[in-house]
């Protein structure tokens, strides 16, 4: 715990915790995403369903390797900005959007950019734990190679690092050929998120993964969070103010004022926004005013 | 609190006037369902009793010929029983593959519009009598699948039933009526798959869009294996109508038993099912009528246990794979 504490402070970004586990291996996965943590930025995002506009001019930067929050009460748009990014938002009848998704430099909705290349490259992680029922642990985690129709040669490296990563190895190593909705909750989160880690992405997305969690089960997905710095960029949406505060490094404030579009009122380092935001509101909001 | 008296009360809701009207027609529809069900097979019972107790049970069950030339008559429906299970399996065989992709099509592959209207024209056939189905394929669909009957017959005549005689005609056969009665169950599989296909959770299909898989891709790691039961009893509730599918057999078939000596031929012309001649010999003397009605009764039973099975299947399907968590 305290060394997640540490971490959510990014002035102390060159403390020794990283070297304290032994690194976790990286098969090689044939077609897949190249290696490393990426960049993502945001230009002039918007986004509709329908004819309402329910994001509107967001630019942000997601450092590559860090971990940045969004924040916000319910309903600003940071789901919808969260699927804007790997391109979720299309799937939605009516759904439709303006402004430009970097990753690594290059606008993911740029014209010949296939959605599924962009997908395979920002993983997702959602609100409610969706492992495929019908499969086992193991199919589960090499889920994302078959779908992407990736080749793998070291497939049992590839569970076995995926399932470290995520926290989950210890608990289901000698259980690998259950099913994979027969684990509890917080369980079959922490393996979605392996799910997602196989595939072996750039970026990370998680919309709220912790808000169907009991505490323990929070407590594990934040230290896999932690863990994942440096490796993957991760975004992740939040309502919970301590667990911002504790594991992200940027943090971006959404708003929406009554039937206006969600803005970010304010972005920058996590310490900053938590301790004297530029904006009354910022601090209204991580203080528990309203929202 | 010691000392005081506890009264336990249990407290049901009183339904309204228009509630308990209501609960007492759809009571009353429910059991009138059931008891004219219980009327058409204690009705064929009946009157098939006669043929049955000269025959014998387990005679008329087993025997493939159908004689009422000699003295006493020689009837039995497994001749029949056999070209219905053909037909059927011919019928679901076509039928299932197309009502798959035609309810992936629907609910997976379609924008709100075209949903509407693709579901509109499966309806439509739906609603196509089926003495319709059973023209077309006597007038017209017959002589048509010739060239591939002809082309079944060469490139797998190695497999016994695909084998055709010398000179056989090709027309009337086995094959072209399931190829008719396919069509006519089409828009029952689709329905039932479609209706299970439409229930899968959000949630799974997102997780592998998410992932990089294609739209094919999710549909093969979430929608089908969700759907499965769907698909199976889908297949046998076809199944069930096939069976008892009758003026397009009537009017195809020749309503020659099979029996047992003889080779089965699906290709070339010939066969019976129970419904077929049924319709063909309506109106015989009373014996044959007799015998006709214990064919009825047997095809009655067949079918009423296949739907059953297959409604089981398709309620289990929804909630069993435990996937909502
Ligand atoms: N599928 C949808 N169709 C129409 N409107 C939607 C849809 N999803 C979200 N919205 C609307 O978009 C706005 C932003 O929603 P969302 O991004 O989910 O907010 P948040 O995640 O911040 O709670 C809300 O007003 C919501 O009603
Ligand atoms: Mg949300």
């Amino acid at each position: 715990m305290t060394a997640i504490a540490e971490r959510a402070n990014p002035m102390s970004q060159n403390s020794t915790l990283v070297t304290e586990r032994p690194a976790i291996g990286r098969a090689t996965i044939i077609g897949g995403p190249p290696p490393g943590a990426a960049t993502l930025e945001a230009r002039g995002a918007c986004a509709w369903f329908g004819d309402r506009l329910v994001l509107e001019g967001v630019d942000l930067v997601m450092p590559a390797g860090q971990v940045t929050a969004l924040i916000g009460p319910s309903g600003c748009g940071k789901s919808t900005f969260l699927r804007l990014l790997n391109r979720m938002h299309e799937l939605i009848p009516g759904a439709a959007l303006d402004g430009e998704i970097f990753l690594d430099g290059t606008d993911i909705y740029a014209t010949g950019t296939r959605a599924q290349q962009v997908r395979m490259r920002i993983g997702m992680v959602f609100q409610k734990p969706n492992p495929f029922p019908a499969m086992s642990i193991r199919e589960n985690v090499l889920a994302g190679l078959k779908l992407a129709r990736l080749k793998c040669d070291e497939k049992d490296d590839l569970v076995e690092q995926s399932l470290l990563r995520a926290g989950l190895w210890k608990e289901v190593r000698d259980r690998l050929d259950s099913a994979g909705g027969a684990l509890s909750g917080g369980q079959q989160q922490r393996l979605c998120i392996a799910r997602s880690l196989a595939v072996q992405p750039n970026v990370l997305l998680m919309d709220e993964p912790c808000s169907a969690l009991d505490p323990t089960s929070t407590r594990r997905v934040e230290e896999t969070i932690d863990e994942l710095r440096g490796e993957v960029t991760v975004v992740i949406v939040t309502h919970n103010m301590q667990q911002a505060n504790r594991v992200s490094d940027t943090c971006a404030f959404f708003l929406a004022a009554e039937n206006q579009p969600g803005v970010v009122v304010e972005q920058g380092p996590t310490r900053k926004m938590f301790e004297n935001p530029d904006d009354p509101r910022t601090l209204d909001y991580v203080e528990g005013r309203f929202g | 609190m010691p000392g005081s008296t506890r009264t336990k009360r249990v407290v049901t809701e009183v339904p309204s006037v228009v509630d308990k009207r209501f609960n007492a027609i759809t009571m009353g529809a429910g059991i009138s369902v059931l008891v004219l069900l219980l009327l058409v097979g204690a009705f064929l019972f009946i009157q098939s009793s006669n043929a049955i107790s000269e025959t014998g049970v387990l005679r008329f069950l087993t025997r493939t010929e159908w004689r009422t030339d000699v003295q006493p008559p020689a009837i039995g429906v497994m001749g029949l029983l056999t070209g219905t299970v053909l037909v059927a399996f011919v019928a679901v065989l076509f039928a299932v593959p197309l009502s798959v992709f035609c309810a992936l099509a629907i609910t997976e592959y379609s924008t709100a519009r075209r949903r509407k209207w693709l579901i509109g024209v499966v309806d439509l056939l739906a609603a196509v009598p089926s003495l319709l189905f059973g023209l077309w394929g006597f007038l017209f669909l017959s002589d048509k699948m010739i060239p591939i009957s002809t082309w079944l017959t060469q490139n797998l005549g190695f497999i016994p039933i695909f084998s055709t005689e010398q000179n056989a005609s090709l027309t009337g056969s086995i094959f072209i009526a399931g190829v008719v009665v396919a069509l006519m169950v089409l828009p029952i599989i689709t329905s039932v798959t479609r209706e299970v296909f439409s229930q899968t959770p959000p949630g799974e299909k997102e997780a592998a869009l998410a992932l990089g898989g294609t739209r094919w891709g999710m549909i093969r790691a979430v929608v089908l294996p969700y759907g499965r039961g769907g698909i199976i009893g889908g297949s046998m509730l076809g199944l069930g109508r096939a069976l008892g599918e009758t003026i397009a057999v009537a009017l195809l078939l020749p309503q020659v038993p099979q029996q047992i000596g003889e080779s089965i031929h699906i290709l070339q012309n010939g066969g019976a099912t129970v419904s077929g001649f049924i319709a063909n010999r309506a109106g015989a003397d009373a014996f044959t009528t007799s015998g006709l009605m214990a064919a009825g009764l047997v095809l009655f039973i067949i079918t009423l246990a296949t739907n059953m099975i297959a409604s089981v299947v398709v309620s289990k399907s929804r909630s069993g794979a435990g996937v909502d968590l």
